[in-house]
């Protein structure tokens, strides 16, 4: 379905310019709902929009690398096959529900828009389609919705009519940048849900952004890890979570809390701060905070390699070999 | 939403009343009309007579109240200069003000949202640094100073358009534009900003990421979103523009009611300058009015809480 | 200082650093003016009436920027002008601003009835066009020039306290000022020492952007007959004076227009560049 090469992507901010994203490449099989993990400043969400040809242009900049969706280079298309494509055959819902509706037009009119322009209906039309959409996503009485604002829903709420939005054209690929992450945990679950039911009677594949293990867990089929820009660590979630090959990874498995801690005990953290992009040091961009790292680390950037002795599709990219030094810690 | 709306209608009331008063206290302080009107040499009987005749004489408190009185009913009392009802004399050179006024403001609407537009869309280029000194530059410039060289260069030099005076269209351009650039460049520099800020802001992304035509992205999502600010704005200019108006009939001899309480004041005609003041506070009341309800209409946030 | 020196001299402070610039031209000329051996700006000349500029100081009685019809030169008087609307400009911002923002503080602090009454006041004097009020209340006392920077002061009060009245809101609940309240201090003080402070940033915005405005509006005044008086020169005057001329002698409107967009303008840029620097958030008008 989506088959990403060599992506960079610069930024550049008081006239200093940093690669945030450096020839990232993978791919997604149709059908299949790849989980994005990462802090923030990783380059998971920027690139997202760099594919779509939403990122800002000053500051950000396409430096290089294809993205073949469906046949075409996402990257090479002009602006208008983009529109074309935007809405209709990829769907996005974007993290903040709160400003990501426009305020002064109604909920209807904003969800017939895609529907407008992409299949052609009427507005009469679009809005019949719209209240539709409502009962799809849970919210009642869609009808009598279609005309409030979006000042008059709540967040959730509010989000599930950027998830109406986005798969009213019933897309091929559905990208959610951090759908949940600002929403209370309970309404997180509720979506969750609701995405993954979706996910089921349209068939789509989705790629899904979040700074959250637990919701990967609950949702992806395969779990990708970013750090600055780069993948840590791929594969099949179970495999992954079951046996990390990252450093990475395994800190920020370690770092949810567990059933079988005792209670009391300090949750346990990963040293450090995220990297400065300006200003990355050689090597493995993790090696600064990684207990684990050899002196190669310091020095080479991994490359991204299969794991031989896990569930096919698992890959890793660093140099020391993670369950040795565990059990040798252990 | 009713709610709002009276509450503003009496806010605008007392306002008014307030100005009533206001104007009441200062006409009374610009003189004795008396002197003016009765020729050189005239008995001081004569002068008592005359003021009789214009109620001058009765207790400031009663001429108050039946100032008020006459107010409700529309009536100003006469004009000394030209001894026809006060009220009647302004609104007869109502026409031409507000003709003045609304081309003004319509220069200033179209050109400034043009030019805002550019150069919020523009941003970082050429054309916004142009757009933006011309602002600067217009804000600047006082209106009078513009006239007069408006006036050298077309009429005077080119030949091209009158003076000054009330006939045809064609003298309705100067005056309009040069009431009309002070409005053009605040509204292009309010518009510019307030759509700099809408631009980023995230459902511009989403709209965008819906697929959505530029044209549709722009009028619906960020046109429509700036616009708030310029109608508030609106409202002030509009009462730059009601008082800008009265240099700018000077210099363009309009017969307007700006000119007419300048020309007033200096005959000390009580009654016409009461009235011309009332009329102007009055449509300035109006159209403040009118703004808040645009903005209700405009901002749906707003309706609810009134 | 050196933060607010460096913020004008980097980047996009460059406006503001015209804008002081040219304000500091206009307070040198206006100041040293007299130092300069120019012609005395009331003595007519009939002789030399309207002479064309020359734009040198070369030659005895040379008129660098012409004279008017009353051969006076138009040079020196643009110069006394530049006194004469600091003057008047300078002192009715900072009359009006003590007085403006006094009532604000009073306003916001105490609340209640005083606030509405004070509130009110300013709306209906909203309600009248500040170019109307000036006009009336100056035609009725008489245009002298303390009747002038009153006029001038009146019309402009409003602004601070408005503003001044907002951030008195803002600050009012923080707890400083309830702590300072809790051990006993008097209104007065607190309203001294605490409150004040804070409400200065946005009362000095708006001082610059009404001084602005008080210009202009002395300038209409002047022109219209009403401002700053003869002997003294005023630029609103020297257009008022003329405009008769315009087809025979451009340069006797032409310049001192020039004198009043170019300080209007620095005071604009000044002022705006300030509000930035200052609080980005402040919605001034």
């Amino acid at each position: 379905m989506l088959d990403i090469r060599d992506l960079s992507v610069g930024f550049s901010r008081d006239g200093r310019f940093a690669r945030v994203i450096d020839g990232l490449s993978y791919a997604v099989a149709k059908g299949e709902t790849l989980g994005i993990v990462g802090e923030s400043g990783s380059g998971k969400s920027v690139h997202a929009l760099a594919l779509l040809g939403l990122l800002p242009q000053p500051p950000g900049k396409v430096l290089g690398g294809r993205a073949v969706f469906d046949g075409e280079d996402l990257l090479a298309l002009p602006e208008s096959r983009l529109r074309d494509l935007r809405g209709a055959r990829i769907g996005v819902v974007f993290q903040d529900p709160m400003t990501a509706l426009n305020p002064v037009l109604t909920i209807g009119r904003q969800i017939a828009e895609p529907l407008i322009r992409h299949k052609g209906m009427s507005m009469r039309q679009a809005l019949d389609r719209a209240a539709d959409l409502l009962a799809l996503v849970g919210i009642r009485d869609g009808g009598r919705r279609l005309s409030q604002f979006p000042h008059e829903f709540s967040g959730g709420m509010r989000q599930r009519v950027m998830i109406a939005i986005a798969i009213s054209c019933e897309p091929a690929l559905l990208i959610a940048d951090e759908p949940t992450t600002a929403l209370d945990v309970t309404v997180q679950g509720q979506i969750l849900d609701l995405m993954a039911g979706l996910r089921e009677r349209l068939g789509m594949t989705m790629i899904w952004i979040t700074h959250d293990m637990g919701v990967v867990a609950g949702i992806a089929d395969t779990i990708q890890v970013m750090y600055a820009g780069r993948i840590m660590e791929r594969g099949p979630v179970g495999a992954v979570f079951a046996s990390p090959r990252s450093a990475y990874t395994w800190g920020l498995l370690q770092s949810l809390p567990h059933g079988a801690r005792p209670p009391g005990g300090r949750l346990h953290q990963i040293p450090g701060q995220p990297p400065d992009m300006f200003a990355l040091p050689p090597g493995d961009p993790f090696a600064p905070r990684n207990p684990f790292a050899t002196d190669r680390c310091r020095v080479e950037a991994p490359p991204l390699r299969a794991v031989t002795d896990s569930a096919p599709g698992h890959s890793v990219a660093a140099w020391y070999d993670l369950p040795a030094l565990l059990g040798r810690a252990a | 939403m009713l709610r709002f709306l009276l509450g503003r209608v009496v806010d605008g009331l007392v306002a008014i009343i307030g100005v009533v008063t206001i104007v009441f206290v200062v006409s009374r302080l610009l003189g004795d009309p008396t002197v003016l009107l009765l020729p050189v040499g005239a008995t001081t009987e004569q002068m008592a007579e005359l003021r009789a005749g214009l109620g001058l004489d009765r207790p400031i408190w009663e001429q108050y109240f039946s100032y008020l009185a006459g107010v409700a009913r529309g009536d100003f009392g006469q004009s000394f200069q030209f001894m026809r009802p006060a009220l009647t004399v302004v609104l007869e050179r109502m026409p031409a003000t507000m003709a003045l006024a609304f081309s003004a403001l319509g220069v200033g609407i179209v050109l400034g949202a043009i030019a805002g537009s550019l150069a919020a869309l523009y941003r970082g280029t050429v054309v916004e640094g142009v757009v933006m000194v011309l602002a600067l530059l217009g804000q600047a410039t006082p209106v009078f100073w513009l006239g007069l060289l408006l006036i050298m260069l077309f009429a005077v030099e080119l030949g091209l358009l009158p003076t000054g005076g009330y006939d045809g269209p064609a003298s309705l351009i100067l005056p309009a534009l040069t009431l009309g650039t002070f409005t053009t460049a605040s509204i292009a520099r309010l518009l510019r900003s307030g759509m700099l800020d809408v631009l980023r802001d995230d459902h511009v992304r989403t709209a965008r990421a819906k697929g959505l035509m530029p044209g549709t992205v722009f009028l619906w999502h960020v046109a429509r979103n700036s616009l708030i600010p310029v109608v508030t704005m609106t409202g002030i200019l509009a009462g730059e523009l009601l008082g800008g108006s009265v240099v700018t009939e000077t210099v363009f001899s309009w017969p307007g009611v700006g000119r007419l309480i300048v020309q007033a004041m200096e005959a000390k005609d009580f009654p016409v300058v009461q009235a011309g003041v009332m009329v102007i506070a009055t449509t300035f009341v109006l159209i403040n009015l009118l703004v808040d309800l645009l903005y209700g209409v405009l901002d749906p946030r707003i309706r609810r809480r009134g | 200082m050196s933060d607010f020196l460096r913020a004008l001299t980097r980047g996009s402070g460059w406006l503001g650093l015209i804008g002081l610039l040219l304000i500091a031209l206009l307070l040198l000329v206006a100041a040293f003016g007299p130092f300069f051996d120019l012609p005395d700006p009331t003595r007519t000349n009939l002789r030399a009436r309207m002479v064309a500029p020359t734009l040198s100081w070369v030659g005895f009685g040379a008129h660098p920027l012409g004279t008017d019809q009353l051969g006076r030169d138009i040079l020196s008087r643009i110069v006394a002008g530049s006194r004469v609307t600091l003057v008047v400009a300078g002192a009715a911002v900072v009359l009006g601003g003590i007085v403006g923002t006094l009532l604000g503080l009073i306003a916001g602090y105490f609340g209640g009835w005083l606030d509405r009454l004070l509130m009110r006041l300013a709306d209906i004097q909203l309600a009248v066009p500040l170019m109307l009020l000036a006009l009336m209340v100056i035609a009725a006392l008489g245009p002298s020039l303390q009747n002038l920077v009153m006029v001038l002061a009146l019309v402009s009060w409003v602004r601070y306290a408005r503003i001044v009245r907002g951030q008195v809101l803002a600050v009012r609940e923080r707890e400083f000022v309830q702590s300072a309240r809790a051990i006993g201090a008097s209104s007065a003080r607190i309203i001294l020492r605490h409150i004040l402070p804070n409400v200065l940033t946005p009362a000095i915005v708006v001082a610059t952007l009404e001084l602005a405005r008080v210009i202009v509006l002395e300038a209409g005044l002047s022109f219209l007959g009403l401002g700053v008086q003869p002997p003294f020169a005023s630029w609103g005057r020297m257009l008022a004076e003329g405009r008769t001329y315009i087809a025979s002698a451009w340069w006797i409107i032409t310049f001192p227009g020039i004198a009043l967009m170019l300080t209007v303008l620095a005071v604009n840029l000044l002022g705006d560049w300030l509000r930035d620097y200052l609080d980005p958030r402040l919605q001034v008008r």
